[in-house]
């Protein structure tokens, strides 16, 4: 049955849920707001969460991050090369790490790593009804559950994206310096004239606290939005991979366009 | 404090209740008047509604029309901070306990304690323990709970459910999964809980024998009505068809095995003309 | 978990975070060397600007001393008119030199300040007189062709 109008509805439905789950995220962002008392109020909440999202991220963040270093660092002296600027090899390093590699790849790495454990841990509490019970027991599992974890990774992500960024500068520096043999006074002092903290590093750090706003909602949302069965958490962990891989690339680029507008 | 209420003999009133989920109506009609002080059953079928109609009265779910109320406080009326104090007063057994599975036993039981109490922690432990021993536990306490059996889980939950003292313990189905014996120390448990705390019990199961010989007054749940009541002595001398089938577990009977479908004939198109 | 080793781990987990920022804000950043924090304006007026960029160097005697702040085009006298963010520390005179010049063949262009040697400094504000403009390497080339061919002729 070939009906070019089912093709349209169907459109038309994938809109409107589309929009009403958008509208019901940003319902459930206030909420968080409004409930985040507790999280503050009592650290160890909090604190437990940036344990869970930041510090058991550190290795693969450490470690993804002087690996980029090291490959732009190898890429960027081959280029260079070719045009006998090789003290350069500081600027192109640090300029690509702090402006977009750190924050964006340290933000894909943080979604896969900590935003799918928090939405597996909120979906499975749901499946289990620890979210019911704990409602029954007059505490509200927004205060509680959803909100210190939100705050955990916003708190988290930047811290991470930083470190990734200042390991990947090791890394450029160990090849190109170490390894090469560029001069280590011209690497870092190209560097530091051509790396301005304001309009590179904030904005650098800008981006990182924007994309752990965001991986973090998607991920308390997906969990506690999850349909509670074993399927339906394995879904929502796969959708919090993938919408906020789609996000931080497109929150890039919208934030890329307003802070660098090379003149 | 709270306000002193002209307090009646019915700790919970459910009056003319009616629940739509998606348009389907599933509770048409309840009437239930619980004493306080008793232990009562809400028996059926699965699907006939019982475990929603304790959630309405947990104030989980809003009912559609009709009223619950708990010690005076109407439910459906009630803002969130108001349910939120109630709440304080109830415990509530989930089917499969629903401990929290990143705390050990022992924070679990402790939880609602921190939540809502400024207790020094030396005042919690031993409130714990104590909790803990009431349901044969107290050696348990490091466990996690993904290191219990379905029994123990379920005790532990219970132990949490009382933490605060409950005046209402709500039980949804406490007796699905067990064997034998964890079932007769669950139903005992129930009873026993009960009359220590002074509190009033709900119980939502399908269990009828347990059922019968720990309880003070049971209603029959079909398609959303309540079919019968009674006394244990009255419903196991009832002759009324539902329940005669329930308790002697019958197949055949006004309770039907198929899920209500169109006529057969019309169904696999007999008669019908193919092509 | 125990509640003092989580602790331990966030505690230090923190301190990394915020010595990453901090080495990319001074090391790798300029926050350290050419903070400038108190900072006069001098202005300049160039015919052509070449490829000068907001926020490029302003060099004395090959020192920093300042930033570009701001280019704009005056439609009154069909000029460049550039604003210098110049570091207070450092006074130049008023008959100080600006030109355009280029860090190596193919860097990137800053204002070089050859100081003169008047009495006089330039006060905040102020523009500097006398300005050279960039080297434009089209111009530079036809310019060179132009001459070799006049050359020919000449020698005929």
């Amino acid at each position: 049955m070939a009906d070019p109008l089912a093709l349209i509805r169907r459109l038309g439905a994938a809109t409107v849920d589309r929009i009403w789950r958008l509208g019901f995220a940003s319902r459930f962002l206030l909420a968080i707001f409004v409930h985040s008392g507790a999280a503050f109020r009592r650290l160890p909440l909090t604190l437990r969460e940036i344990y869970f999202s930041g510090v058991l991220s550190l290795l693969i963040i450490l470690v993804s991050g002087l690996f980029v270093g090291l490959v732009l660092g190898l890429q960027g002296y081959e280029t260079l090369q070719r045009y006998g600027s090789t003290e350069a090899l500081g600027i192109l390093v640090a300029l690509s790490l702090v402006r977009e590699l750190g924050p964006v790849v340290a933000g894909l790495l943080f979604a896969s790593r900590a935003g799918s454990s928090i939405t597996a841990e909120i979906g499975l509490m749901k499946t289990t009804e620890q979210l019911k019970a704990m409602d029954m027991m007059a505490v509200n599992p927004i205060a509680r559950v959803v909100a210190p974890r939100f705050w955990g990774g916003v708190i988290s992500m930047p811290l991470l994206a930083a470190m990734f960024s200042a390991m990947g500068v090791f890394g450029g520096w160990l090849i190109g310096v170490v390894l090469i043999g560029v001069d280590d006074g011209a690497f870092w002092s190209q560097m530091q004239s051509s790396v301005d903290f304001r309009y590179d590093v904030l904005n650098g750090i800008i981006k990182s606290v924007v994309f752990g706003f965001a991986v973090s909602l998607i991920a308390v949302f997906e969990g506690y939005d999850s349909v509670p069965t074993a399927e339906g958490v394995s879904r929502a962990i796969t959708r919090t991979v993938v919408t906020s891989a789609m996000t931080i690339l497109a929150l890039d680029f919208v934030l890329t366009s307003f802070m660098f507008r090379g003149n | 404090m709270e306000p002193v209420r002209l307090s009646s003999d019915h700790l919970v009133d459910v009056s003319d209740l009616h629940f739509n989920y998606d348009g389907r109506p599933v509770l048409q009609g309840i009437n239930m008047k619980i004493r306080r002080g008793s232990v009562v059953a809400i028996m059926g079928g699965s699907g006939c509604g019982k475990t929603t109609l304790l959630r309405c009265i947990g104030g989980q779910l809003r009912p559609s029309s009709g009223g619950v109320s708990v010690d005076g406080l109407s439910i459906a009326a009630a803002s969130q901070s108001a349910l939120y104090a109630l709440r304080r007063r109830m415990g509530m057994l989930f089917q499969f306990g629903a401990l929290f599975t990143d705390l050990s036993v022992f924070e679990n039981v402790a939880f609602p304690l921190r939540e809502h109490t400024d207790l020094s922690d030396e005042l919690i432990r031993d409130l714990v323990l104590m909790k803990l021993e009431s349901v044969g536990l107290r050696g348990a306490r490091d466990l996690m709970p993904g290191a219990l059996s379905g029994g123990m889980a379920r005790r532990v939950a219970l132990a949490r459910a009382i933490a605060l003292d409950p005046m209402l313990i709500m039980y949804d189905e406490p007796f699905t999964g067990l064997d034998p014996i964890a079932l007769g120390v669950i139903g005992e448990l129930i009873r026993r809980l009960n009359d220590a705390l002074g509190a009033t019990s709900i119980m939502v199961t399908h269990d009828v024998q347990e059922s019968l010989q720990i309880v003070d007054y049971i209603y029959f749940l079909n398609g959303g009505r309540v079919v019968a009541e009674g006394t244990p002595d009255q419903i196991r001398a009832s002759d009324d068809p539902f329940v005669h089938q329930f308790v002697h577990a019958k197949s055949d009977g006004p309770v039907h095995f198929d899920y209500p479908a169109a006529p057969a004939a019309e169904d696999f198109r007999l008669g019908a003309a193919h092509g | 978990m125990n509640r003092t080793v989580l602790d331990l781990w966030v505690g230090l987990f923190v301190a990394m975070g915020l010595a990453a920022i901090l080495f990319l804000a001074l090391k790798v950043g300029n926050l350290s060397s050419a903070h400038l924090s108190d900072t006069y304006v001098l202005q300049a007026k160039f015919d052509n600007i070449g490829g000068l960029k907001v926020r490029g160097p302003v060099k004395s005697a090959g020192v920093l001393v300042g930033r570009i702040a701001d280019i704009r085009f005056d439609p009154a006298s069909y000029e460049a008119v550039v604003t210098l963010n110049v570091d207070g520390r450092y006074r130049f005179p008023k008959d100080t030199f600006a030109s355009i010049y280029t860090a190596g063949l193919l860097g990137e262009q800053y204002i070089g300040l050859d100081v003169g040697g008047d009495e006089k400094m330039l006060q905040a504000g102020e523009t500097i007189a006398k300005t050279q403009s960039a080297v434009v390497l089209e111009k530079l080339i036809s310019q060179f062709l132009f001459n070799k061919a006049s050359e020919g002729q000449g020698s005929k």
